[in-house]
């Protein structure tokens, strides 16, 4: 438990060592940042043009702040968090096999699960800092407007479960390899496969499009951003997450019978 | 306190350590000498628990690296060959981590860092981010997170590799002082090294152990001769002719003349016979000068050489 602290502490540290975390996090809130600027003017634009046209003003949803600028908004942070977390997690193990400082750390007396959850906790809290600090963006809809308070509590659990995920998977890539390229590249194609691979649902038979569309990342934050908590998807997740941990883990302890 | 027993591993189809036998006991100095590629490293990995053995056995102060690895790793201290080290973390940060995380006590984790930063003469560099270090006080910061648990063992890989003469002497010391109490096992393809340091040598090549002795016993079983250097002034082939009748000696190497008659010789004597007294008058008798007489060591690099390729 105690080197689990340790393990943490430093490495939490050293994303604030290096201009990493600070890129990475102002990059990540530029471009949500960005994506909400253009929801929230849109959607400014057409309330101005509906008070002059009942007709426009009718329209179902259209003038909805929660349909059509909270749950965007939630959307299009799970994508940015996709680019984004790579960059954070191909550090993790592969840094440590390229200077080699993993021979150190793996003769101390610490367990690997020790070393693999204080990595991923401390990925996990920068990633918790970037997304603390979106809560900007629903403050200003609540104080200008009258959102839905529930699908924005929803909306963040949703995005802390897929973001754990791209953690986890991200960490399973760098413990593959010593390059942080093909660490970051990995995780890149991976995440992505999963998130796109329901489009092939529709072509995929009865059976095989249903347990695609069911390992896809994106079908099961669709709930989320509605406000809906379905206990499938925080399972999906869940088992997504330690799954890929349980891999990396694996992963770890093949130094013991490899050669 | 460190046995090792039968070793082999396996790299793929590489064979790296053929059966490496050998044990340590409590306090001493062993050196770990050998070529490169030997297996030195190897079996210093497989001692510190890094990786197991692909046979045989090996334990640490009387716990099996392969069945208890965790409370192996507690009692050792290892300085791996490169250091490889943390670059974007401060000495003192870095030093109070791997003390936490080799068990020291939060409370005592200030005091020891500072008490190991003075052993290691550290406290200048404290503060600074250990990338920005050269690599003598890399080294020092390495050797010093390997003490920071006060190990009973300590593993040390080519500990004064890369460092400039001045900084090896101080190494040496260092590793000098540890000793006693508790056991080290130090790898290093200086030879000088080894008869300066250690109790006792391991020579592996290829992966076998090839000699286990104390340097100095190392050095007689070898030459199996006293030798002696001696410079005379004299007609050389008188010279050789006069010294070869002495009762005792084996035989007289010339090694070189130079120009105003004086000539160096080598002269190799039977095990156990002290011809140093004859050698003089001997000399004298003949109206010869003897300009110097001493006693010539074999160097372990002559050892080593000779160990390595009998095999």
């Amino acid at each position: 438990m105690r080197n689990f602290y340790l393990i943490f502490k430093k490495e939490f540290k050293s994303y604030f060592a290096s201009p990493v975390a600070y890129v990475v996090i102002t990059m990540f809130l530029i471009l949500t940042g960005y994506f909400f600027y253009n929801s929230l003017a849109l959607f400014s634009t057409i309330s101005f043009q509906a008070t002059m046209n009942p007709m426009l003003a009718k329209q179902v949803g259209l003038l909805n702040i929660t349909e059509s600028v909270v749950r965007p908004l939630f959307g299009n942070i799970s994508i940015i968090l996709l680019l984004m977390e790579p960059l954070l997690t191909m550090r993790l193990f592969s840094e440590e096999k390229k200077s080699g400082t993993i021979e150190l750390l793996l003769t101390y007396p610490v367990t690997d699960m020790g070393i693999l959850l204080g990595k991923f906790f401390a990925c996990m809290a920068v990633f918790i800092i970037m997304i603390a600090l979106t809560i900007l963006y629903p403050l200003l809809v609540i104080v200008f407007g009258q959102p839905e308070i529930g699908p924005i509590i929803t909306g963040y659990i949703g995005v802390f479960l897929v973001g754990a995920s791209f953690v986890s998977l991200g960490i399973f890539a760098s413990s593959l390899t010593e390059n942080q390229i093909i660490a970051a590249t990995v995780a890149f194609g991976l995440l992505l496969l999963f998130w796109m691979i329901s489009f092939s649902a529709s072509l995929a038979g009865q059976t095989l499009g249903d347990i695609l569309s069911y390992i896809s990342l994106t079908a099961h934050l669709e709930g989320f951003a509605k406000g809906v908590i379905d206990t499938t998807d925080i399972v999906y997740y869940l088992i997504f997450i330690s799954l890929f941990l349980f891999l990396t883990l694996r992963i770890l302890e093949s130094k013991k019978w490899r050669g | 306190m460190i046995e090792v027993d039968g070793l082999t591993k396996y790299y793929g189809n590489y064979h790296a350590l053929k059966g490496v036998t050998f044990s340590v006991a409590k306090g001493e100095i062993l050196g770990f000498l050998g070529p490169n590629g030997a297996g030195k490293t190897t079996t210093m990995r497989i001692l510190t628990c890094f990786f197991p053995p692909t046979s045989g056995k090996a334990k640490v102060a009387g716990f099996d690296v392969f069945e208890e690895p965790l409370e192996v790793r507690k009692r050792i201290g290892y300085l791996p060959e490169n250091v490889p080290l943390y670059k974007d973390m401060i000495v003192e940060d870095y030093l109070a981590f791997a003390a936490g995380i080799k068990g020291v006590e939060s409370k005592k984790v200030k005091g020891i860092v500072a008490k190991v930063m003075d052993e290691c003469v550290l406290t200048d560099v404290s503060y600074k981010f250990i990338g920005e270090l050269s690599k003598g006080y890399r080294q020092r910061v390495g050797l010093a997170q390997a003490l920071v648990n006060d190990p009973e063992v300590l593993i040390l890989d080519e500990p004064t590799i890369g460092l400039d003469p001045k900084q090896i002497i101080e190494i040496r010391k260092l590793i000098k002082n540890l000793a006693g109490r508790r056991t080290v096992i130090l790898s290093t393809h200086i030879l000088p090294e080894v008869s300066m340091t250690c109790h006792r040598v391991v020579i592996i090549n290829d992966g076998r152990v090839i000699a286990v002795d104390t340097p100095q016993n190392l050095t007689s079983r070898v030459t199996g001769a006293n030798r002696f250097l001696v410079k005379i002034e004299g007609p050389s082939q008188h010279v050789i002719k006069e010294i070869e009748s002495i009762n005792g000696v084996e035989k007289v190497i010339k090694k070189d003349t130079s120009a105003n008659g004086i000539g160096e010789y080598i002269i190799e004597s039977v095990k156990g016979k002290d011809i140093k007294k004859e050698i003089a008058p001997c000399v004298v008798n003949k109206g010869w000068a003897l300009l110097e007489l001493r006693p010539q060591e074999m160097s372990l690099e002559d050892i080593f050489v000779k160990l390595v390729t009998k095999e």
